[in-house]
């Protein structure tokens, strides 16, 4: 009895098409993020995740009509990150019917983007997306620095207090990427996870470097997160978030199982 | 035709209440609206919210709805969700004290710093995510919705109605809170529907079936 733990699939959106190739069996457009989106909501998905990687701003418009489109058929919460910049963005992007909207760069450059965010449409909806990769060395106390540009610049900020910060600016939740591990299959940063975990009061997701179940259910129990997300496992049908579930379960998580309806 | 207004005061996004319940009655209008004569004129009102309490009766007051909420939800089939049922209360301790619309007794509370009874771990503020709805009453609006069903929740302050009569379903997050309240015309909720699949689509259907 209590709060379900949740597992969140995150879909790559380019142009308005589902990239990285999800390999649905019987789907009939592997690229269509509505079809893709509703698959997920019928496997018991506690959430879903668009990451849009379009490079060009002018194309964004399209991002807005993908979730206008899947919102009117996908009753679970939607979260929207990628070129999230402005107020005017996030507005958009909840107008559009996104609940919640990831921000990242746009936080480093201007942490006060995320403090306006929260007061203007409730901490509820903000997510605040931290990159971080490991920076001690084997002998020392573990230590993370936030990267940005896919892993390939740092910035100097250490994550754990960075985490702190933002959730003092009114984020509602921590989406937590290892780039260490990210692409890995290797599973989760389980000591990155737990730090940032314990350190805020809000909500944590897990993220980067899932290949099988049990990194799942570690990133819960060791990594002591709310929330996981992952891609390619679920993406290339490996396993179905169901399954997972059923899994996690077998380890003593709570979840959500599909309606009995 | 049914027509049911969703209440449009500047809190939060409403296309996703209206689309769910555009899916559930598709021969429905739905209007959303901030029009007091539409509001009135209603067969159904549906009141939402999210955001903070002192914003939301700031609004109330700005669109002048105070009266028209405090009016339809004592005669017409009513629905609240999220801050919605947190404003019929009397008083919210959110934003260093706010008093709300009265309509029903009782005060909005903070989660505060909470930790797991069982396992002594602190539970995270907000209380985000799909939790067990335990029906304490039979209620129409539950009608067809399993027993400790679950539905998508996100919120730091809770309902602590006055009277325990009120309470219609509770969760448990630390300690049991009311999720749930009902009298009369009224039905309120702490979660989302919209966001809660197959379970709270199903309590949206029961509502515009609803006939107190």
């Amino acid at each position: 009895m209590g709060l379900a733990k949740r597992i969140i699939p995150c879909l790559d959106v380019d142009h308005g098409r589902v990239v990285k190739g999800v390999k649905f069996v019987e789907i009939r457009d592997a690229g269509d993020p509505v079809e893709i989106a509703r698959r997920y909501d019928e496997q018991g998905a506690d959430e879903i995740t668009f990451l849009d990687i379009t490079a060009s701003s002018d194309d964004r418009e399209t991002m807005v009509h993908v979730v206008e489109q899947v919102a009117s058929q996908v009753f679970i919460p939607l979260t929207v990150g990628g070129g999230i910049r402005t107020l005017a963005d996030v507005r958009r992007m909840l107008n559009a019917g996104a609940d919640k909207v990831s921000i990242n760069t746009a936080a480093i450059a201007q942490p006060d983007f995320v403090r306006e965010a929260a007061e203007r449409f409730g901490n509820q909806c903000i997510v605040v997306a931290i990159d971080a990769k490991a920076v001690h060395q084997p002998d020392e106390e573990p230590r993370w620095e936030i990267f940005t540009h896919g892993g390939r610049r740092p910035t100097g900020i250490d994550a754990v207090a960075w985490a702190q910060r933002m959730a003092e600016y009114g984020a509602g939740e921590i989406l937590l990427t290892s780039m260490d591990r990210d692409g890995t299959k290797r599973g989760f940063d389980l000591e990155l996870t737990c730090a940032v975990s314990e350190a805020v009061s809000v909500p944590v997701i897990a993220s980067g470097g899932v290949g099988t179940l049990d990194h799942l259910a570690d990133g819960i129990l060791l990594g002591k997160a709310d929330a996981v997300l992952a891609a390619s496992i679920f993406h290339f049908a490996e396993y179905t978030i169901e399954q997972a579930k059923r899994y996690m379960q077998a380890r003593g998580i709570e979840v959500r199982l599909s309606d009995p309806l | 035709m049914t027509h049911i207004a969703i209440i449009d005061y500047g809190m939060g996004n409403l296309r996703s209440v209206a689309k769910a319940l555009e899916h559930v009655a598709p021969h429905a209008r739905i209007q959303v609206t901030q029009n007091r004569h539409d509001i009135l004129q209603a067969d159904r009102v549906v009141f939402p919210g999210q955001g903070s309490i002192r914003d939301c009766m700031r609004e109330l007051a700005h669109w002048d709805l105070v009266e028209v909420v405090r009016e339809v939800a004592r005669n017409k089939p009513f629905l609240g969700l999220c801050l919605g049922p947190q404003a019929l209360l009397e008083f919210s301790d959110e934003n260093g004290g706010i008093e709300c619309l009265k309509v029903l007794p009782g005060r909005v509370v903070w989660f505060g710093d909470l930790r797991d009874p069982a396992s002594g771990e602190r539970l995270k503020v907000p209380h985000m995510g799909w939790n067990q709805v335990h029906q304490t009453h039979d209620h129409p609006l539950w009608q067809g919705i399993p027993q400790d069903s679950r539905f998508y929740f996100v919120h730091s302050y809770y309902l602590r109605p006055a009277n325990k009569s009120l309470v219609t379903g509770r969760t448990r997050y630390g300690f049991d809170f009311a999720s749930a309240i009902a009298r009369d015309n009224l039905f309120a909720v702490q979660f989302h529907p919209e966001k809660s699949a197959q379970a709270g689509l199903q309590l949206l259907a029961n509502f515009v079936d609803w006939n107190p």
